[in-house]
């Protein structure tokens, strides 16, 4: 069974009077534990799909299920609740709490959204802790580690609360090419030891080629879709 | 919660120069409340206590219709033997009462043997009064303190005037309530300066002069003056006084006695009323302090945080956390605001004592200021500040509460 479908999933922005739609009825599906890119130029609606998918945004149009929940349904406080359970977040800019350590950054998703018992919660932390390799820099706070570290640091922060689902939106626009694949070797091994399907964009070509699902979009639309190993147009 | 705790604490800390001018701001407006509190508390409880100690007593009971007719002094007006032993006898059964002293007042003619002036007498029994009113001796300046029949305690205004001091002999002429008139010769006892200013003509003879300068054949009072054991029951007795006396009944079957408590006998109360006034009006001022300082630092919070909430509300945070979050920081604020400004108001308090500063009142000179903040007034700032650093939070956190995730994520 699939973890999401989008069935022409439409979205409109409204500036002013003028309505631009950003989406237009684009239609996929995904399963679970797969490693997903959605491509295409700045523009094309990667972020406003992964907005939608990322229950931070409402579709306009069509219905978007995700983990069996349809996210046009979901209100405000259910779609934080549900995101807390469900999805996982890395962002282009890492998005670390300035105030809280290495260790309480990852933890923070655990004490504040999902209540987890302080035994549980040290066991997870150190895990990924190790997962990640940032054991050494656990108290360190973000200011006093690098691009690469921060990045590594919001994997195990979206990955802590053991979610279905993880987005990044550009994870490593901000990090440099060996940096950048080593950050998503990383996000691989995470999906390959916690069967978490990992959902990202990028604009990147070189890095594109390491995602075994491709979607491309263009103008808001579904312009082709690419499995590794062949090719499926449509 | 104590995560909450911890992260509020940690942005406060974060924006060190900020936290530490608006917390700066915030113990300044509540030391100079406390200060002001304390100074101007220990000028109004010095005045009141000048006020009702050496003269008015705390509380004062009266035949009804005297107080209306204070000015002239009606001895027509005076309590007479079953209405005194009434009243006696439930002053008596009253815990609260530490002392009472009946009181004739009436207007006289003070003569020099040369010179004649008007003259306000009060007469006393000296040993009860002065348990009433016990700083009464005080301000006997010149002469003896104690007053003995056929003595006169005079005001310095008159013995300056008339030129008479301790040891002369004087004559008062008054009217008797049938209206023939009286003399007596008496000696000055002592010169007395004014509890209220140098404006008195006060004079005190002894109740037994009273009675034969004007004739009384049976005891009559025209006040008693009572002394409670604690001011703080004062408004509490008031009442419990004017209830059961309402009940003593004249032969009209219209009351009998009418109760006042210092305050409708002197006009120091307004004076005392507006430093109560003053003293509201600085704690509002304080109130406007912490208000705009923690309502401007908590709209700036959020608007340097934008990314940030919209971070931890995209992670799961539900709303009603991210507002405690906020609101927090702006209660630990208040907290530190008020544990600072209490810290070193009551140091500044103690230095003023230490330090002994003198003024004067009326024709009391060198008065120690005795400044002094109760607990309830350092818990009632104390609570005030918190609980106006919460309020002032509210709106910021609340705007933070209601942020979207998608628009604060995209925020520059």
């Amino acid at each position: 069974m699939s973890l999401l479908i989008a069935e022409e999933v439409g979205k409109n922005y409204q500036v002013g009077e003028v309505v631009i739609p950003a989406l237009r009825g684009v239609s996929f599906a995904i399963d679970p534990a797969s490693f997903v890119s959605f491509i295409g130029p700045s523009g094309s609606g990667k972020t406003t799909l992964l907005n939608l998918i990322g229950c931070l945004d409402m579709p306009t149009s069509g219905r978007l299920t995700v983990a069996g929940a349809d996210v046009g349904t979901l209100d405000r406080k259910q779609s934080a609740s549900f995101r807390g359970a469900n999805i996982g977040f890395i962002f282009q800019d890492f998005n670390l709490l300035p105030v809280l350590t290495v260790s309480e950054n990852i933890e923070y998703p655990l004490l504040m959204v999902q209540k987890v018992p302080p035994g549980e919660r040290r066991r997870r932390v150190t895990a990924l802790l190790e997962a990640v390799g940032m054991v050494d820099q656990q108290d360190k706070y973000p200011d006093q580690i690098s691009g690469g570290q921060k990045q590594r640091v919001a994997v195990a922060r979206a990955l802590v609360t053991n979610p279905k689902l993880v987005l990044a939106d550009e994870p490593t626009a901000n990090l440099d090419h060996q940096t950048a694949y080593m950050v998503l070797n990383l996000m691989k091994k995470m999906r390959d030891e916690f069967k978490t399907t990992f959902i990202f964009s990028t604009h990147d070509q070189k890095i594109v080629g390491e995602a075994e699902i491709i979607y491309l979009l263009e103008d808001g639309e579904l312009k082709g879709k690419e499995v590794k190993g062949g090719k499926n147009n449509g | 919660m104590a995560n909450l705790f911890k992260i509020a604490v940690r942005n406060l800390l974060r924006y060190k120069r900020r936290t530490l001018l608006t917390a700066s701001l915030i113990t300044v407006g509540v030391v100079f409340v406390l200060v002001f509190v304390a100074v101007a508390g220990s000028f109004k409880n010095m005045m009141i206590g000048q006020i009702t100690d050496s003269m008015i007593g705390h509380v004062q009971v009266h035949r009804k219709g005297f107080v209306a007719s204070i000015e002239t002094l009606p001895l027509n007006l005076n309590l007479k033997g079953g209405a005194i032993a009434r009243l006696e006898k439930i002053l008596d059964a009253q815990p609260e009462v530490e002392a009472y002293s009946p009181r004739v007042k009436f207007g006289g003619m003070f003569s020099n043997f040369t010179e004649t002036s008007s003259i306000r007498l009060t007469a006393i029994d000296p040993e009860r009064e002065f348990k009433t009113v016990p700083l009464l001796p005080g301000r006997v300046t010149a002469g003896s303190k104690e007053l003995k029949t056929g003595g006169i305690l005079i005001p310095e205004l008159l013995a300056r005037g008339m030129k008479v001091k301790p040891g002369d002999p004087v004559v008062i002429v008054a009217t008797n309530a049938d209206g023939s008139v009286n003399g007596k010769q008496f000696t000055v006892t002592g010169v007395m300066e004014s509890a209220t200013g140098p404006g008195g003509r006060d004079g005190y003879i002894h109740l037994g002069d009273a009675r034969e300068l004007l004739r009384m054949e049976d005891r009559q009072v025209s006040e008693y003056a009572v002394r409670l054991k604690k001011f703080g029951n004062l408004a509490a007795f008031s009442a419990k006084l004017e209830g059961i006396l309402a009940g003593e009944l004249n032969q009209q079957g219209k009351p009998l006695f009418e109760v006042h408590a210092w305050e409708k006998l002197s006009p120091f109360f307004n004076i005392a009323r507006m430093i109560d006034l003053m003293t509201l009006f600085i704690k509002l001022m304080l109130i406007a302090i912490v208000l705009i300082s923690i309502m401007n630092v908590m709209i700036m919070a959020v608007y340097e945080r934008i990314r940030e909430i919209g971070t931890i509300a995209a992670i799961g945070t539900q709303p009603g956390k991210i507002l405690s979050m906020f609101v927090i920081e702006g209660f630990c604020m208040g907290v530190a605001g008020a544990l600072i400004g209490n810290s070193v108001g009551i140091g500044i308090v103690q230095l003023l004592n230490i330090l002994k500063i003198r003024y004067d009142f009326g024709q009391q000179q060198g008065i120690v200021l005795q400044a002094g903040i109760s607990p309830a007034d350092i818990l009632v700032i104390s609570a005030t500040v918190i609980v106006v650093s919460v309020i002032a939070s509210l709106q910021p956190a609340f705007k933070a509460s209601r942020m979207e995730p998608i628009k604060a994520l995209r925020h520059v």
